[in-house]
C-alpha cells in the first residue's frame, strides 16, 4: 500500500542525546487483540499465503516475483527440450509419408493434444535451428533434406484434415492394451485407464467418460460401458493409401488404384471396430466392479424373495391365531348369554310369584278391613266398588311399591289401620300424579 | 462429472441470495465484475418460486403470481434455510405458501405438479431449485457450464445455515467454493475498482434488505477486513416503508370510493396493493413523484393516485430515523465515535431513496463519505454490491483446490493478533507532552503489518530525533464559546472540519500520546529531505523498524521484542 505522508517535520535531535549505534529500544508494544479476519479479497490471500508458509513480507514478494518469472520460462523451454533422433535427421524428403511428425517437430510428449500454437512455435524453433542457410553458412553440406521434413511436418499438422488423417494411424500415441496375467496383478484401473485414454481420442463425443477406480458407482460403470459399445470414432485410414498415379494416360490403372484403396480404407475401418470392440470385452471381462455388482444384484434378489416369504409364513400365522382368538371368544360370549337368559326367566319368574302373592295379601287386607265399610257387612255396591278400587291401584303401582304395601299391610287386622294404610297410598298416588283425584272413590 | 472438482474446469461466478431478492454476477477477462441478468432481463431477480398446473415460474414471473396464485407460491424462504420450525419468524411469508413443519425442517404445501394434490417440498428443495434456476441463468449468459459460485450470506448465517445452503447448492450442481459475509463483499466491491487506493479506513455497511436489516463495522487496514461489530433488526426494514405507502394509497382509496372497502382486508387486493407499493416506492427514488394505479383494487374498482416524494418521506420519516439510529448502534457497539467512520457503504434496495442516505448523513459528520446513490455519483448499485464482491472473490479462488481454500480460510489464518493501540511518531517535538503524534499504523490493524512512512524534516536539515511511540484516539468536546474561535489549538491535521451547527458542541478528533516505543537518531540530514520510516510488526509484537534518508545512503535498524529490548547494529 502507499506509505503514509506526514508533512509535519520532525523535531531537531537535542544536545546529547546517543544511543548505541544511534537507537534507543525504550518500551515493548501493548499486548494485542485477537479478532477474525475476513477470508476475502486479494490482500487475504497474500496474508494467507504468508501465514500458511510462514514467510515474512519480503520473502514472499521474492518468491511471488520468482514463480511469476519461471511461468513464462517454462512455456518456452517445454519444446525444445526433447533431444533429436540422429537417425530422424537423416531422413529423406521423399519419404515424408513414413516419418513421425511430432517427433520432426520435437513436441511428440504432446501429439494429438497439441495446440496449434504449440505446433507454430515449435516450427518456428526448429527452422531457425535446421535452415539450409544457417548450414551453409556453418560450412556444412548443403543438405535441406531435415529442413523438407519439418515443412512437410508443419504443413501436415496445421491442416486439419490433414492432421486428423495423421492422428488416425498415428501409432506413437497408441498404448498397448495389457496382457491378462498383467491385469491380474492388480493394476486394472491404472494399465487399462491409460487405454482407454488413448483410445479416447478418436470419439467424435468428447469429454469421454473415464474408467473410474473401484468406487465408481453401478451408473458410472454402466455409462462408461454403454459409451464404449457404441463408440462413434472418427479415424480414417486416408493417410495409409497408395499414392494414385496422376498421369493422364491411364485413366483404368487409376481407377482401379482408387477402388483398391477405398476397400482398403473400408476393411481397415471394420478391423479396427473389431478391434476395439475385442479391447472393451476384454476389459468388462477382467473388470472386477461388474462381478461385484452382479454379486450385489443376486443378493438383493435373494434378499427381497426371502424376505417375502418370511412375511407370507408371518402373515398365515397370524391369521390363524385371529380365527381361533375369534372363536374362543364367541364362544365364551354365547355361554354368557345363555347364563345370563336363564337367571332372568328365574328372576321373573319369582318376581311374578311375588306378585301375585302380595295382590292375593291386598286383596286379603280389603276383605280383612270389611271393603272400606265402616260398620256391619258391606253391600254388595260397596264390596264390587271396593275390589274395583284396589285393583286398581296394583296396576298403577309395580313390583317394589307392590311389596312395600304388602310389607305395611302384613299382619294388621284393624279395619280402621288397613283402610288408613290404603288411604295414604292413594294419596301419595295422587300426588305422585299416577292417579287422578276422583279415582278410587271408595278410598277417598 | 469428473470436472466437478478440478479447478481447471471451474466455471465460477458470484452469487448473492437474499431473502426478497437474489443476483449472480461473474468477473470479466479484465478483472471487472458484470451482473447477469436473467431471461426476463432482470439483474434483481425476486427470491420467489410459483407452480402453476406443474409448471416451474421463477423470479419477476413468479412474483407477478403472488395476487393469483398466492397458495403456490414461495417467497422468502432463504432465513428458513437449515432451522427449526420453531426458531423461524414467518410474517413475510404471510401473503404467499405458509411454511409448515416437516420433521425437523422447515417446508412448504404446495401444488408442484399438474396433479391435484399437494406435495410437502422443503426449503432445502426450494433453495435447490431457485439456485439450479440461477445457474441456468448464468450458464446460458456465459455459454459454459456454471459449476462453482462464491455465495454471500449475511454474518449472523449459523455453520448449520451455511452447511444446508451447501447441500442445497451441490444438489443444484453449484459446487460451493466460499462462503463470505454480504457486508465484507459490498466493501470488496468497492476496493476492487481500479480507482480504487488501498488505504487504512473504518467502514460501515450499511445493508437495508426487504425483510431485515444489518449493520456492520469494519476496519480496512491494507486490504485486509476485520469485522468489529454487526448490528441484525427485522423490524427496520424495506417492507415497512412499503407498508406506509400501502396504509397511504388504502386510505386514499377508501376516501375516494365509500363502497370500495378497505383493500387490506381482501388478500388479493392486498397483494396487488403490496405489488404495486413496491414499484411506486422505486419510482420515488428516481423521480420526485410516482404514479400509483391498479385496476380493480377491490370490488371491482380502478384506483389511480399519485404521490411525490416530501410526501413520501414525510409518512416514513420515523423509518428513515430508525435507519439511522440502527448504523449509530453498530459504530456504538464496536466502541467507535462517529468521527472514527470514513466510509459508510449504503447496500440493499432501499438505499436507493434518498433520504435513507440524507438521514444516515445527518447522523454522521461531514467527513464520513456516504457511498450511496443519490449522495456520490460513482456509487455502485446498491443491490448489486455483494454479488460484485462475491463474483471477485470467485475469480481470486477459483483455480485453488478446495482443500486449500478450506485451509486457508481455517482460524489458523484468520484469528490474528490486532493492535490494540496505533504506532506512529512524534512530530515537532520530541516531547511526550508537546509532540503531536501521527499514526503510521492504526489500532485494529492485523498482524503482521508492514508500513511506510515519509515524514518531513526540519527545514534547515541537520540531524533529528525519531520517536515511536503508541497513540489512543481521544474524541475532543468544546462546548462552543458565545464568539467561536476561528483559531483551536488542533493538535492533529487531518481533523480540520469545521462543525456548521453552531449550537451543538463541537467534537473533534485527537490522539493521546501513550507509551514510547523507542528513539533513533539520524545525523545529518540534507536540507529539504524527507526520512522514510519503515515498521514492520510481527505476529508476536516484535517490532523492527528501519528509519533512512529518502535517495540516502545508510541509515539506522532497531528490533524491539516483547518485554525485552534488544538492539541491532545499523546497516
Amino acid at each position: 500500500m502507499a506509505s503514509v505522508q506526514v508533512s509535519l517535520p520532525l523535531p531537531v535531535l537535542p544536545e546529547g542525546w546517543s544511543g548505541e549505534r544511534d537507537f534507543k529500544a525504550i518500551g515493548p508494544l501493548s499486548h494485542a487483540t485477537d479478532r477474525n479476519i475476513e477470508p476475502v479479497g486479494p490482500h487475504f490471500l497474500a496474508h494467507a499465503r504468508r501465514k500458511r508458509h510462514k514467510r515474512t513480507f519480503s520473502e514472499d514478494d521474492r518468491i511471488q516475483a520468482q514463480v511469476n518469472v519461471k511461468k513464462v520460462e517454462d512455456d518456452d523451454a517445454g519444446e525444445i527440450s526433447e533431444l533429436e533422433d540422429p537417425l530422424m535427421l537423416q531422413r529423406e524428403a521423399k519419404d515424408w509419408k513414413g516419418q513421425d511428425h511430432y517427433a520432426v517437430l520435437g513436441i511428440s510428449k504432446y501429439r494429438y493434444k497439441a495446440t496449434e500454437d504449440q505446433i507454430k512455435r515449435a516450427h518456428r524453433k526448429k527452422v531457425l535451428k535446421h535452415h539450409p542457410d544457417k548450414k551453409a553458412a556453418a560450412g556444412e553440406a548443403q543438405d535441406d533434406q531435415f529442413f523438407k521434413c519439418i515443412q512437410k511436418a508443419t504443413e501436415v499438422l496445421l491442416d486439419p484434415v490433414r492432421r486428423r488423417q495423421f492422428d488416425s494411424v498415428d501409432e506413437g500415441a497408441d498404448v498397448e492394451p495389457p496382457t491378462k496375467k498383467e491385469t491380474q496383478k492388480g493394476n486394472f484401473y491404472k494399465l487399462w485407464g491409460k487405454v482407454f485414454e488413448s483410445e479416447g481420442r478418436f470419439s467424435k463425443v468428447q469429454p469421454v467418460p473415464k474408467l473410474g477406480n473401484e468406487k465408481s458407482t453401478k451408473e458410472e460403470v454402466e455409462h462408461f460401458y454403454n459409451f464404449w459399445y457404441n463408440f462413434d470414432s472418427w479415424r480414417t485410414f486416408e493417410y495409409l493409401d497408395e499414392d494414385v498415379p496422376d498421369d493422364n494416360e491411364n485413366r483404368d490403372q487409376k481407377r482401379h488404384v482408387e477402388r483398391k484403396n477405398q476397400n482398403a480404407r473400408r476393411k481397415k475401418k471394420t478391423e479396427d471396430t473389431a478391434r476395439l470392440r475385442k479391447l472393451v470385452d476384454d476389459a468388462l471381462a477382467l473388470d472386477e466392479r461388474i462381478k461385484k455388482f452382479r454379486q450385489a444384484e443376486h443378493a438383493q434378489k435373494n434378499k427381497r424373495r426371502l424376505e417375502k416369504e418370511a412375511e407370507q409364513k408371518r402373515l398365515a400365522e397370524e391369521a390363524a391365531k385371529q380365527k381361533e382368538l375369534e372363536a374362543q371368544a364367541k364362544a365364551q360370549k354365547e355361554a354368557a348369554e345363555k347364563a345370563d337368559r336363564a337367571d332372568a326367566k328365574k328372576a321373573k319368574e319369582a318376581a311374578k310369584n311375588a306378585a301375585k302373592k302380595n295382590k292375593r295379601v291386598v286383596r286379603a287386607a280389603v276383605k280383612e278391613a270389611n271393603y272400606f265399610h265402616s260398620g256391619g257387612d258391606a253391600p254388595p255396591s260397596q264390596i264390587d266398588q271396593a275390589l274395583n278400587d284396589v285393583d286398581h291401584i296394583i296396576t298403577k303401582i309395580d313390583n317394589e311399591e307392590l311389596a312395600d304395601l304388602t310389607s305395611k299391610l302384613s299382619g294388621k287386622k284393624n279395619a280402621g289401620e288397613i283402610t288408613q294404610i290404603f288411604k295414604d297410598e292413594v294419596q301419595r298416588l295422587v300426588g305422585a300424579g299416577k292417579l287422578k283425584e276422583g279415582e278410587a272413590k271408595s278410598l277417598s | 462429472m469428473s470436472g466437478e472438482n478440478d479447478p481447471a474446469q471451474r466455471v465460477a461466478i458470484g452469487i448473492s441470495f437474499g431473502n426478497s431478492y437474489s443476483s449472480i454476477a461473474f468477473t470479466t477477462g479484465e478483472g471487472k465484475a458484470e451482473v447477469i441478468a436473467n431471461e426476463d432481463g432482470d439483474r434483481q431477480i425476486p427470491s420467489i418460486l410459483s407452480y402453476v398446473e406443474g409448471e416451474e415460474l421463477h423470479g419477476g414471473q413468479a412474483k407477478s403470481q403472488l395476487v393469483r396464485n398466492a397458495k403456490n407460491t414461495v417467497a422468502y424462504f432463504r432465513d428458513f434455510l437449515g432451522q427449526a420450525f420453531k426458531s423461524i419468524d414467518p410474517t413475510p411469508c404471510h401473503q404467499s405458501a405458509h411454511p409448515v413443519q416437516a420433521a425437523s425442517n422447515v417446508a412448504f404445501k404446495i401444488r408442484d405438479t399438474a396433479e391435484e394434490a399437494e406435495n410437502t417440498v422443503t426449503v432445502s428443495e426450494i433453495t435447490t431449485r431457485h439456485l439450479k434456476r440461477l445457474r441456468n441463468s448464468a450458464s446460458d449468459y456465459l455459454g459454459k457450464d456454471v459449476n462453482a459460485a462464491v455465495i454471500t450470506v449475511p454474518t449472523n448465517f449459523s455453520d448449520a445455515q451455511k452447511s444446508a445452503l451447501n447441500k442445497a447448492a451441490k444438489e443444484a450442481g453449484i459446487e460451493v467454493l466460499q462462503f463470505i459475509s454480504e457486508p465484507v463483499a459490498a466493501v470488496l466491491a468497492y476496493d476492487a475498482r481500479p480507482e480504487a487506493k488501498v488505504a487504512d479506513k473504518i467502514i460501515v455497511v450499511a445493508d437495508l434488505g426487504g425483510t431485515r436489516s444489518d449493520v456492520a463495522v469494519i476496519a480496512s487496514r491494507g486490504g485486509i477486513y476485520t469485522v468489529l461489530s454487526t448490528v441484525h433488526d427485522y423490524e427496520v426494514s424495506g417492507f415497512k416503508l412499503d407498508q406506509v405507502l400501502m396504509d397511504h394509497f388504502a386510505k386514499e382509496f377508501i376516501k375516494k370510493h365509500k363502497a370500495g372497502g378497505d383493500p387490506r382486508e381482501n388478500d388479493r387486493s392486498l397483494a396487488k396493493l403490496k405489488l404495486e407499493c413496491e414499484a411506486v416506492k422505486k419510482a420515488l427514488s428516481i423521480g420526485t413523484s410516482a404514479n400509483f394505479s391498479v385496476e380493480s383494487l377491490a370490488n371491482g374498482l380502478d384506483f389511480t393516485a399519485t404521490i411525490n416524494r416530501s410526501r413520501y418521506e414525510l409518512l416514513a420519516s420515523k423509518h428513515f430515523a430508525a435507519f439511522a439510529r440502527l448504523v449509530t448502534h453498530a459504530v456504538e457497539k464496536a466502541q467507535l465515535d462517529p468521527l472514527d467512520i470514513s466510509e459508510i457503504i449504503l447496500a440493499g434496495g432501499n438505499s436507493h431513496t434518498p433520504k435513507t442516505a440524507s438521514a444516515i448523513q445527518n447522523a454522521f459528520p461531514e467527513t464520513t463519505t456516504i457511498l450511496a446513490p443519490s449522495t456520490s455519483p460513482t456509487a455502485i448499485n446498491p443491490n448489486e454490491l455483494s454479488v460484485r464482491g462475491a463474483a471477485i472473490q470467485a475469480s481470486l479462488i477459483q483455480e485453488f483446490e478446495l482443500e486449500d481454500i478450506d485451509q486457508s480460510t481455517h482460524p489458523m489464518v484468520t484469528v490474528t493478533p490486532h493492535l490494540s493501540h496505533a504506532v506512529g511518531v512524534l512530530c515537532i517535538s520530541g516531547d511526550e507532552s508537546s509532540g503531536i503524534f501521527h499514526a503510521i499504523v492504526d489500532a485494529e490493524t492485523s498482524l503482521p503489518v508492514r508500513r511506510t512512512a515519509i515524514i518531513a524534516t526540519p527545514r534547515e536539515g541537520g540531524n533529528v530525533l525519531i520517536k515511536l511511540c503508541e497513540g489512543s484516539r481521544h474524541i475532543k468536546v468544546t462546548k462552543p464559546e458565545p464568539k467561536p474561535k476561528q483559531e483551536r489549538d488542533s493538535d492533529d491535521d487531518d481533523d480540520d472540519y469545521d462543525s456548521e451547527d453552531e449550537e451543538e458542541e463541537l467534537r473533534e478528533k485527537t490522539w493521546k500520546v501513550g507509551k514510547v516505543l523507542s528513539e533513533a537518531a539520524l545525523r545529518g540530514v540534507k536540507k529539504g529531505a524527507k526520512i522514510e520510516v519503515q515498521i514492520n510488526i510481527a505476529a508476536d509484537l516484535k517490532v523492527n523498524c528501519i528509519f533512512r534518508e529518502v535517495g540516502g545512503k545508510g541509515g539506522v535498524r532497531g528490533l524491539l521484542s516483547g518485554p525485552k529490548v534488544q538492539q541491532n547494529g545499523s546497516a
